[in-house]
């Protein structure tokens, strides 16, 4: 006899029905492995990723195009964010739009306590933790509001929330008001300025993304997850929904916070408008459902899509507008056709079957050029 | 090991309309109870109110000697209550074993949480479907699924709503199979059914309710038989029995 | 000091009429088809820009435009609902079409950028700037004007759900729309022609914003949504009547906060809306769903 929840004896399940002996199949199961993802095996993977950030790592060292290694800068400073947002949103299904209230209060820590306690440098990088930290802490005010109310709502009150940050923002002495506050400026080498900057934003977004996946295989991710596919029956079950949610939340907004302080301190100020921009957070939305919400890979492979795609057209359109209408365009088309992301549609689309298909379609078409050249055409005639 | 549930005296109305008027039954410890009665005669309600989904007006529900009337469902279930819906809910998104694992665990290690739960996926026949997501299986298989993950928290009282709604012939004999052998080992159980067959082959005790109230009780011989039973399904409304 | 704040109580409650019957359109959507259409702001900036364009190419008075305007704006919100939202299905349906109208708030935002750039221009007619002298205080003719409108607009939108058949079937969409459509209620049309309904009230919501406040450019749509958002939520989604009363509270409550400090006015509005919240999820009016999947 074992004991039950409530402490009392009960009786073991039954082994009339059940297998005499752990199939293969089901100890491997029990010791936890996960099944394969779609797309290759898990060394494959593994592997993938360790190349993937030596690329990333020697990037500005090969590339030493300060506009570049900003774009880069920024990119990787997005892929944080969008890891980090979709550790709350993604995983618990409860949309943000007011994720820039974390952004920007990192934001503001930062260069206020930069400035107030007279820091420059590579000293102002120890304030990034912090800038997290305040974050995180106002998130759980924030949290126990905007949790307790069904889901549209919750949108909408992280959008009213995001308003009232910005209104703060502009009216706050403490903020510097509408012209906001200057970052001080570190005395490196304009040549070798952005690496800093890139290699923390590299190191944030890699722990950002390692701790979506610690979360995601754990039992505090299970419960996210199954609070996003039926709060009240997980609630019925057992899982406490406050304090998960509330968890994601404060997990998400430190990160946020920190690139948030990150960011301004690259580009030298803090002004409301830019600080809490109703765009960030559709940015981030739509960098996350385009590479598939709630998945590991899709913020990354979202932001590092999206966010160069935009700095650059940016760059090039001197008409903001432009980006705009393509922007909200984009985001119809993904939101119409691609809802669960481009990596989880392109996962189901490319299935063993069609992938063998496809390669022999085109190792047939190839034979048939070999066997038939094309004939060049006759002299004389111009071309 | 085992519990008594009791439902003394509750009532609930929504508006207008009384759901539950003073009903009182028990779902005595280790016997099968069936609840039944025409459509809209107050069993999910009243399944509602026992395990914490619903608010009663007044009237007491009572767990053995403890009474936990009002309790949240989290509460109910930590205590040792568990049921399922008649519409079933599960986790569609996550696999069948990650639904197994979302009940909480209590003192047992990781290994043994899983070691459980492909137990009971094994005792309720789905066990091949383990990784397999949830809204990929059928309504009977997640039929099974429900009943296995309530399971997992080792519940002294087991409330099913329809078990054998919608599910064809044969697997309606595997559960009512699997539901004998766990009454075996003494779990309390209390079901909502339709079909009578199933639940006169199966139930110890059965309740009958009509328009919010219990009209008669007793073993299934008796109540197979008794007018006010025949009443109370042919008085109101037709029904799919 | 009392007339300031009879002014200010005056100005409030005129103003919060036609907040009111910007944000019944934003709830009656929200009623009817279960989103929350972000949009709405800019659609307001959008009427505004119409009327401009009427007033000052056209030359047509901004009152006798709004016959042009409010069918346009209809006409503009049944094909944006037909295109971008009905499609929308599954059980992301709530947050992808609210993201599906942010989309297309953009897109009106970005157009109307390079159509009339970032200048500010506001609507103007003999009446924009004439007043009445009530008491000891000046009553703007457009707020009595516009308050005028937001009366007539929100009776015709009574007499529209509950003197016809019509009305009656988006009444029954808004109650239960499987059980609407059991009953043969074509729910695509109903939910088209509200969409439709809740777009051309921004027709007259936008003449009138566009005269009151004094020069709009296409950013303005974010001040008016977050306010309409606020409005709603306070009053809890899908209340019509609960509307009414939160606009022209949050309204005069600003206006009265507006006397001592102008700076902090605006953010009474959404501080009353957390602090109600906090209290009570679903809103003053709201449908007591707590949770809802």
């Amino acid at each position: 006899m074992t004991s039950d929840q409530a402490g009392r004896q009960v009786a073991p399940v039954p082994a009339a029905t059940a297998p005499a002996t752990t199939t293969p199949a089901t100890a491997a199961v029990i010791a936890g492995t996960r099944h394969a993802p779609r797309l290759g095996t898990r060394t494959l993977s593994a592997l993938g990723v360790v190349v993937l950030i030596a690329v990333i790592a020697v990037f500005p060292l090969v590339f030493t195009n300060p506009t570049v290694t900003n774009f880069g800068v920024i990119t990787l400073i997005f892929v944080a964010v969008a890891s980090a947002w979709n550790i709350f949103s993604g995983f618990s299904g409860y949309l943000s739009l007011g994720h820039a209230v974390f952004y920007g209060t990192g934001a503001y820590f930062l260069v206020v306590a930069a400035k107030d306690w007279n820091l420059n440098g590579s000293d102002v990088f120890w304030l990034l933790p912090l800038a997290g930290a305040v974050a995180a802490l106002i998130a759980v005010p924030l949290g126990l509001v905007a949790l307790r109310v069904r889901r549209h709502t919750f949108v909408v009150i992280t959008i009213a929330l995001f308003f009232i940050a910005q209104l703060s923002a502009s009216n706050l002495t403490v903020t510097g008001g509408s012209s906001g506050v200057l970052a001080p400026i570190p005395n490196w080498a304009a040549a070798t300025f952005n690496n800093p900057f890139y290699y923390l934003a590299m190191l944030l977004a890699v722990a950002a993304v390692a701790l979506s996946v610690i979360i995601r295989r754990s039992r505090f991710g299970l419960q996210l997850r199954a609070i996003r596919d039926d709060e009240d029956r997980a609630a019925g079950l057992g899982v406490r929904a406050m304090p998960v949610k509330l968890s994601a939340l404060v997990l998400s907004a430190f990160i946020t916070g920190m690139a948030g302080g990150l960011w301004v301190y690259f580009i030298g100020q803090a002004v409301p408008q830019f600080v809490f921009d109703p765009l960030f957070d559709l940015a981030v939305v739509l960098m996350v459902f385009f590479g598939g919400l709630g998945t590991i890979a899709g913020p990354v492979l979202g932001a590092l899509i999206l966010e160069p795609t935009q700095l650059y057209l940016n760059l090039v359109e001197s008409n903001s507008y432009e980006s705009e209408i393509l922007f909200g365009a984009l985001f119809l088309v993904v939101i119409l056709f691609l809802p669960r992301g481009v990596l989880p549609t392109a996962g189901e689309w490319l299935t063993p079957g069609r992938v063998s298909r496809l390669r022999s379609d085109w190792l047939a078409r190839r034979a048939r050029r070999t066997a038939n050249p094309p004939v060049p055409p006759p002299e004389g005639n111009p071309s | 090991m085992t519990a008594t549930l009791r439902a003394d005296g509750v009532s609930k109305s929504f508006g207008g309309l009384q759901a539950l008027a003073d009903c009182s039954l028990t779902a005595e410890a280790g016997r099968i109870t069936g609840l039944i009665g025409p459509n809209g005669s107050g069993k999910t309600t009243l399944f509602n109110a026992i395990t914490g989904y619903e608010r009663i007006d007044s009237g007491q529900v009572y767990l053995d000697e403890q009474r936990i009337t009002g309790a949240s469902p989290q509460r109910v279930f930590s205590l040792g209550v568990g049921r399922t819906f008649q519409l079933t809910r599960i986790f569609p998104r996550l696999t069948v074993l990650e639904n197994m694992l979302v009940p909480a665990n209590r003192g047992r290690s990781t290994r043994e949480h899983r070691e459980r739960a492909m137990d009971l996926l094994a005792f309720t026949g789905i066990a091949s479907h383990a990784r397999a997501l949830a809204g990929t299986l059928s309504y009977g298989q997640r039929k099974l699924l429900e009943l296995a993950y309530v399971l997992v928290a080792d519940p002294a009282v087991v409330l099913l709503d329809e078990p054998a709604g919608g599910v064809n012939p044969s697997l309606i004999h595997h559960i009512t199979d699997r539901i004998r052998e766990l009454n075996a080992a003494g779990r309390t159980f209390l079901i909502v059914e339709h079909n009578m067959e199933f639940v006169m082959g199966l139930c110890h005790q059965v309740t009958v309710l009509d328009s919010g109230s219990v009209v008669a009780s007793g073993p299934p011989e008796v109540i197979r038989t008794d007018p006010r039973v025949l009443d109370a399904y042919l008085g109101t409304e037709a029904d799919d029995a | 000091m009392a007339s300031e704040i009879a002014q200010a109580i005056a100005a409030g409650i005129l103003g919060g009429g036609v907040y009111a019957l910007m944000a019944a359109g934003l709830t009656l959507v929200f009623g009817v088809l279960d989103i929350i259409n972000v949009a709405q702001g800019i659609f307001v900036v959008l009427g505004a820009y119409l009327s401009y364009v009427l007033s000052v190419h056209l030359h047509l008075d901004l009152l006798l435009g709004l016959f042009i305007t409010v069918p346009a704006m209809f006409v503009i919100g049944v094909v944006i609902y037909w295109l971008f939202i009905r499609p929308l299905r599954g059980a992301e349906r709530t947050s992808m079409t609210l993201l599906a109208c942010f989309a297309v708030a953009l897109i009106i935002e970005g157009v109307l950028y390079r159509e009339f750039g970032s200048n500010y221009v506001s609507l103007n007619a003999w009446y924009t700037t004439a007043s009445v002298h009530v008491f000891d205080f000046y009553l703007a003719d457009i707020y009595l004007i516009g308050f005028g409108l937001a009366v007539v607009a929100i009776g015709a939108l009574y007499l529209i759900l509950y003197r016809t058949t019509f009305g009656r079937a988006v009444r029954a969409t808004m109650q239960n729309q499987v059980a609407a459509r059991l009953i043969g209620i074509d729910v695509n049309r109903v939910s088209a022609l509200t969409f439709g309904i809740g777009t051309a009230v921004t027709a007259i919501g936008g003449m009138v914003y566009g005269a009151i406040s004094g020069g709009f450019t296409p950013n303005s749509g974010y001040d008016l949504i977050s306010r309409l958002l606020a409005i709603v939520i306070l009053a809890g989604m899908g209340s019509i009547g609960g509307a009414l009363v939160a606009a022209v509270f949050m309204t005069t409550a600003e206006a009265l906060v507006d006397i001592w400090q102008p700076d902090w006015a605006v953010v009474v509005f959404y501080l009353a809306m957390v602090i109600i919240l906090t209290f009570r999820p679903a809103g003053l009016f709201g449908r007591q769903a707590v949770r809802a999947q």
